[in-house]
C-alpha cells in the first residue's frame, strides 16, 4: 500500500528552512497553485503539525476528510484542476486545539501521511515542512526516500 | 535537584509562541538586556532552541565557550549581571545541524536546568522553538518542581500567525501556565523619512488585540518594525542601547515595565499566602 499510494507521484519537492516564519508555506502555496495553472497536477502534504497554516492559505480550513479503502482521501482544493491537500489541520476538532504530542507520536501520524494519503496521478507532490530540524523533518525525508524524491527548497530571509 | 537549582531564582518568565519567525528571541534578549539595566537586578536568560538557537548571536556571544566548574556549567556573561545559556555554545560549529529527536532534545534540556550554575537569579527568562513540542512539554514539567510566574507570547499582526498563537494560549491552559500577556511584534512601520505608518502584516481579523479580548487575554503592548531591530540582532547589540530614540524602544519598555510589574505582584501575592 505503501508503493500504491505514491506510486503514481512523479516528483516530490520539500520545502524546508530550519528558521521559522521565513515564508515556507506561503512559498510551498504559491508553487503548488503556479504549477497548476501551468497544467501541472499538483498535491501539498503540510507535516507542521504544531502550526498547519496550508489549509486557511487555500481557504478549504473548514474542510474534513474522509476515508476509502485506500486510505485517506485529501482535500480537493479548485474545480477543474483541483490540488490535492492533506494537513492535520482536516483532523483537529477544534481549529485553536494545540496538537501538544511527542515526537514518537508526531512520527507514527507523518508516516500514516506518507503512506495512507489516496494522492492518485500527481505530478509534483510539495511537502511543507515545520521550522527546524526534529522529528517531523527526519520522519519525513525517511518515511519519503524510497519514493521519487527531487529534493528539496530552502527558504530564507536576509538576516 | 532542580528545586534547590532554582531556589535562588525569584522570578522564571518562558517566552513563547506556537509561530515561527514572530521574534521570540529578539525579545527574550530585549527583555533580558532590559531587566539588567537595573544594576541590582541578577538576570539570566536560558535559550532551550535546540534547531535553531538564535541568542548567541543576538547577545553578541558567538564562538563563545561553557567551562565547567565544579558548581557546574558557568552561563556566559555579557554583563556582570546577565548570564546566558544555550545549546549554540555547545556546537563546534555555528552551522552544525542538531538534528535530534524529541527524547534527547528533552536530555539536553532537563541538563541545563539540572547542572547551569546561575547563582542567584532575579530573572530567569527561557526562549523556547515553536510551536508545541517536545522542548514545551519538558520546560514546563521540569519546572514545574519550582515556580513559574508565567509565560509572554509573541505574534504578529496576521491570522496566519493568530492562528498558531491561539493554540499556544490553549497549550497554556492545558498545562496550567499562567499567560502574562500577548505581545504583537511587527506591528505597523513607520518610515524613518516621511513619518508616515505602513500596516506590513495587516491585521486582516483584527490582530492580537481582537485575539486577546477573545481569549480573555492581556495585550501587553506592540512593537512596530524597525529595521534597526533585525540589524542590532544580526550585530550582537541591544537595540535598547542602540536606538532609545526610537518607537519601537519605547514599545519594549513599556512591555518590559508591565512584565516586571505582573512578577512583583505575583511574587507579592505569594508572600501574602505563605
Amino acid at each position: 500500500s505503501d508503493r500504491t499510494n505514491l506510486a503514481g507521484v512523479r516528483h516530490i519537492v520539500l520545502v524546508l528552512s530550519g528558521k521559522g516564519g521565513v515564508g515556507k508555506s506561503t512559498l510551498s502555496t504559491e508553487l503548488a497553485l503556479a504549477l497548476r495553472n501551468a497544467g501541472k497536477r499538483v498535491g501539498i502534504l503540510d507535516v507542521d503539525l504544531c502550526g498547519p497554516s496550508i489549509p486557511r492559505m487555500l481557504r478549504v480550513q473548514d474542510s474534513s476528510v474522509h476515508q476509502c479503502d485506500r486510505g485517506w482521501v485529501p482535500v480537493f482544493v479548485g474545480h477543474d484542476t483541483a490540488i490535492a491537500l492533506m494537513s492535520i489541520g482536516f483532523l483537529l476538532e477544534r481549529p485553536d486545539d494545540a496538537v501538544v504530542w511527542r515526537g514518537p507520536k508526531k512520527n507514527a501520524l507523518i508516516k500514516q501521511f506518507v503512506s495512507d494519503v489516496a494522492w492518485g496521478d500527481l505530478d509534483f507532490l510539495i511537502v511543507d515542512t515545520p521550522p527546524g530540524t526534529s522529528d517531523e523533518h527526519i520522519s519525513t525525508v525517511e518515511a519519503l526516500r524510497p519514493h521519487q524524491l527531487l529534493g528539496a527548497i530552502l527558504v530564507t530571509t536576509p538576516q | 535537584e532542580l528545586r534547590a537549582r532554582f531556589r535562588a531564582v525569584r522570578h522564571t518568565v518562558l517566552v513563547l509562541s506556537g509561530k515561527g519567525g514572530v521574534g521570540k528571541s529578539t525579545f527574550s534578549a530585549l527583555l533580558a538586556h532590559g531587566l539588567a539595566a537595573d544594576e541590582t537586578k541578577q538576570v539570566a536568560l536560558l535559550d532551550i532552541d535546540i534547531c535553531g538557537p538564535s541568542i548567541p548571536k543576538m547577545m553578541g556571544l558567538e564562538g563563545e565557550q561553557v567551562h565547567q566548574s565544579g558548581s557546574g556549567w558557568s552561563p556566559v556573561y555579557v554583563e556582570e549581571n546577565l548570564g546566558v545559556m544555550s545549546v549554540g555554545f555547545l556546537l563546534s560549529s555555528p552551522d552544525d545541524a542538531v538534528i535530534w529527536r524529541g527524547p534527547k532534545k528533552n536530555g539536553l534540556i532537563k541538563q541545563f536546568l539540572r547542572d547551569v550554575d546561575w547563582g542567584e537569579v532575579d530573572y530567569l527568562i527561557v526562549d523556547t522553538p515553536p510551536g508545541t513540542s517536545d522542548e514545551h512539554l519538558s520546560i514546563v514539567q521540569y519546572l514545574s518542581a519550582t515556580h513559574i510566574d508565567g509565560a509572554v507570547i509573541v505574534t504578529t499582526p496576521q491570522e496566519v500567525s493568530l492562528q498558531d498563537v491561539r493554540k499556544e494560549i490553549n497549550f497554556c491552559r492545558k498545562v496550567k501556565l499562567p499567560i502574562i500577556g500577548v505581545v504583537e511584534n511587527m506591528s505597523g512601520f513607520v518610515c524613518p523619512k516621511c513619518k508616515n505608518e505602513s500596516q506590513i502584516f495587516p491585521p486582516t481579523t483584527g490582530g492580537a488585540e481582537k485575539m486577546c479580548q477573545n481569549m480573555n487575554v492581556s495585550l501587553l503592548g506592540k512593537v512596530p518594525l524597525d529595521p534597526e531591530i533585525g540589524k542590532s540582532c544580526d550585530r550582537g547589540q541591544s537595540f535598547l542601547a542602540e536606538a532609545p530614540e526610537s518607537p519601537a524602544t519605547l514599545s519594549y519598555r513599556n512591555i518590559i515595565q508591565r512584565i516586571q510589574e505582573y512578577c512583583e505582584q505575583h511574587h507579592l501575592q505569594e508572600e501574602k499566602i505563605m
